[in-house]
């Protein structure tokens, strides 16, 4: 037999035992949850924090000798964005026994809505599209667990008002946003509140990947004159904007961004925290590394001779990971229960989410006030408004829900369609 | 010896038409059908199902954009816009109009056939990277169109959600019952390929590309062929998109963004373009290769790597694994994995005679 010939047996016998070993048994005290993540593709900024972040978080949920005796087993799979992949990852991890998914990216959480229900998988959401997901009698699977970009907007608003004295009557408002249906999103609820808040309000879209928006940046500073700006960008685009409205003179202090556009990442790709000053970010979980379940987690890698990673510098992305985490332990915990100790399947999972109310001590100050109901799949909406104030960001405004009544009615009348 | 010409006689006009005038591939073939109509679905699980599925469905864009590029030589860039006029369409018939899968996804085909020939109008005038310039144009003015047109796109989201198809009021939902759904159409779009390409259109398509001046003296209205090579290639494309849409339950047009067009063309150039078996080998490579080279990197990575941190060095293997080898094969057979097939064929026709 020549050396050719057995190169090729031996990948032959390899590819034979990869297809035989069949569906991988899961072990009978251990729960798997699905994660899918982009640690490659475009949005690779935010995935290779917050991927990392949930690992750190559950080993260590598993550290503290796991959830009512049940170890946390977390498979990830990698779609670098993309919908083909994310639709394998979710077949990859039924196969593998997964009772859940935590999902990532609008396109691939859409793609997957029918299969969630189909397979009666429940699956998280925080952060990302759609928003009319909220709605836990219509999408009964789906769970945003954190404040959608509908409760973002309402946030930014009602901010907006506090800032400008109260009142928003007569004044201008301008919405930059990136030009895609997640950008979209919020518009006409922006359009809704115009009217009953009495403020005029115009919108400036950004063509991806919106590293170019000057023409947009000199209509907003030369033309329509703000009294506030609401920005909702992603990528690159945020830290752009930062930088070319510092430029054309803008005050920061009346801009404010949403989620996406609000991470230590932008701040510095922008220039730095000098020229970031007076920024305004919506927050949907704490930011800084000073909260218990952090240090618990660096003092973790240390005693197990780890060094501690990148991840650990943004926390703003890594706080949303932790976050995450939580919020998947505790209706975990609330599915054992509910079955006596027994192993949960994917509708305990359902119902368990569907109680969450509190989560782990440790992440006291680091999350929201969240309560799911089966009504409300959101959890009430909450957001927190950070400000960059003298090098780093500054808590300006605790936990409020931002216009929650006309949020709630947007939402229903979305979903009446 | 295991491929043997000598002895095949034609007597009949039928016998030279066959599309297969071996019988060694004849009987190859009927094997490969009855292994993917009931051996595949029947022994492996659902899982591996989900990727047959996603192949299938590429093999019907990618064989529509092998039509244009490989077979007509216009290059395209905007292949994945013409997937989203299928699922567009689709989508909407099926939602405002209750109508079935069997007149939407036809009906997808033709819409995206339509917007096709509009936007091949500029090959007349234009050619190779310019073209291509002006196939990107129409990537990027269609996704702007369904983005900002909610009686297209249904809304800010931009996403329509389709029901299941049924047949005779069975609902097609599980991967199984999918596999054969997608498999019929990959099938379809396969057999009527490979007529098309040795038909009068398919010549002439051939002639066009190898040397357009040269067609048009031998009588070849190019006009018409060009136009008509945009139109079925968009068919396919339009078809592979309702494909998609019914796959998903949902319609949204970042499924078929600029990338997607990227992919598809990556798909046709590394099976072979202006091949038909290139074509399923591309959509094979493409689809399957990054799953196969992340379940390797799951399996072995442990003796490299710490297994902690496997998840995020797979993720990076991956892409340059999967990289590296479209170099390596392109570098060992530029005309792509189709020619290496024939290489393999031909060494085995003489064999062990080779000298």
């Amino acid at each position: 037999m020549t050396r050719q010939t057995t190169a090729w047996l031996r990948a032959g016998a390899l590819a034979g035992s990869i297809l035989a070993s069949g569906p991988a048994l899961a072990q009978d005290k251990e729960i798997v949850i699905g994660a899918q993540c982009d640690r490659t593709g475009p949005t690779q900024i935010v995935g290779n924090v917050l991927c990392p972040a949930y690992h750190h978080y559950m080993a260590l949920v598993n550290k503290r000798g796991g959830i009512e005796g049940y170890k946390i087993k977390v498979l990830e799979i990698d779609h670098e964005y993309k919908v083909p992949p994310a639709i394998e990852s979710h077949e990859r991890f039924k196969k593998e026994g997964a009772i859940m998914t935590s999902a990532f990216g609008t396109p691939q959480l859409l793609a997957l809505l029918k299969k969630f229900e189909e397979d009666k998988m429940p699956v998280t959401s925080p952060g990302i599209g759609s928003s009319a997901a909220a709605d836990g009698k219509k999408y009964p699977y789906v769970f945003p667990i954190a404040a959608t970009y509908w409760s973002q907007t309402g946030g930014a608003v009602e901010f907006a008002k506090r800032q400008l004295g109260g009142s928003l009557k007569d004044k201008k408002i301008a919405y930059m946003f990136f030009d895609n249906p997640a950008g979209r999103e919020p518009l006409p609820l922006l359009e809704e509140l115009a009217k009953s808040e009495g403020f005029q309000m115009r919108t400036f879209g950004v063509p991806s990947p919106g590293i170019e928006m000057g023409a947009q940046i000199l209509d907003v500073t030369g033309r329509f004159k703000p009294d506030f700006v609401i920005a909702h960008l992603f990528g690159r685009a945020p830290s752009v904007m930062i930088k070319e409205l510092k430029g054309k003179g803008f005050q920061l202090s009346k801009v404010v961004g949403l989620v996406w556009a609000g991470a230590e990442a932008d701040i510095i790709a922008a220039g730095g925290y000098g020229i970031s000053e007076g920024y305004h970010t919506i927050q949907y979980a704490g930011v800084g590394g000073d909260f218990k379940v952090i240090n618990e987690i660096k003092d973790m890698l240390k005693a197990e001779g780890k060094t501690l990673g990148k991840e650990f510098e943004s926390t703003v992305t890594f706080n949303r990971g932790v976050y995450q985490g939580a919020v998947h332990a505790a209706a975990i915990a609330n599915a054992i229960k509910a079955k006596g100790g027994g192993k949960p399947n994917g509708e305990d999972l359902r119902k368990g989410f569907e109680q969450v109310k509190g989560l782990d001590p440790s992440l006291d100050g680091l999350a929201p006030p969240l309560a799911l109901t089966p009504e409300d799949h959101e959890g009430g909406g909450w957001v927190q408004i950070w400000s960059i104030k003298g090098g780093k960001f500054v808590k300006t405004q605790d936990w409020f829900q931002g216009y929650r009544k006309e949020v709630l009615k947007h939402v229903e009348e979305e979903n009446k369609k | 010896m295991f491929y043997r010409e000598a002895g095949t006689f034609k007597t009949t006009y039928a016998e030279d038409m066959a599309l297969f005038p071996l019988p060694i591939t004849r009987w190859s073939m009927r094997v490969l059908l009855v292994l993917v109509i009931a051996v595949v679905p029947v022994v492996l699980h659902e899982y591996y199902l989900s990727i047959f599925n996603l192949i299938f469905i590429a093999i019907v864009g990618a064989l529509g954009l092998n039509i244009l590029v490989g077979y007509t030589g216009q290059i395209s860039i905007g292949h994945a816009a013409f997937m989203s006029v299928g699922a567009y369409t689709a989508a909407n018939l099926a939602v405002k109009l209750g109508l079935p899968f069997w007149i939407t996804l036809p009906a997808g085909g033709l819409m995206a056939a339509f917007i096709g020939v509009i936007v091949g109008m500029p090959s007349l005038r234009i050619k190779g990277t310019y073209l291509a310039i002006a196939t990107l144009a129409s990537q990027l003015i269609i996704e702007w169109i369904i983005n900002h047109t909610p009686a297209i796109s249904g809304g800010a989201a931009a996403a329509i959600e389709v029901a299941r198809p049924t047949i005779a009021g069975y609902e097609l939902k599980s991967q199984k019952d999918l596999y054969y759904f997608t498999l019929f159409f990959a099938l379809v779009a396969i057999v009527a390929t490979m007529n098309l390409v040795r038909s009068r259109i398919g010549r002439a398509f051939i002639a066009i590309r190898d040397q357009d001046i040269a067609a048009e003296i031998i009588g070849i209205n190019i006009f018409r062929y060009k136009l008509i090579a945009f139109a079925i290639s968009s068919f396919y494309a339009g078809v592979c998109g309702v494909l998609y849409t019914y796959y998903f339950g949902i319609a949204t047009y970042e499924a078929f963004q600029i990338v997607v067009s990227i992919d598809y063309l990556a798909m046709v150039i590394i099976g072979g373009l202006g091949s038909v078996l290139g074509s399923v080998l591309g959509a094979i490579f493409v689809t399957a290769l990054p799953v196969v080279i992340r379940i390797l990197v799951e399996t072995f990575g442990g003796y490299i790597w710490d297994p902690a941190a496997l998840s995020a060095v797979a993720a990076s293997m991956r892409l340059i694994i999967f990289g590296g080898l479209i170099i390596f094969f392109l570098v060992v057979e530029p005309e792509g994995l189709a020619r290496l097939w024939r290489n393999t064929r031909n060494y085995f026709r003489v064999w062990p005679f080779s000298y």
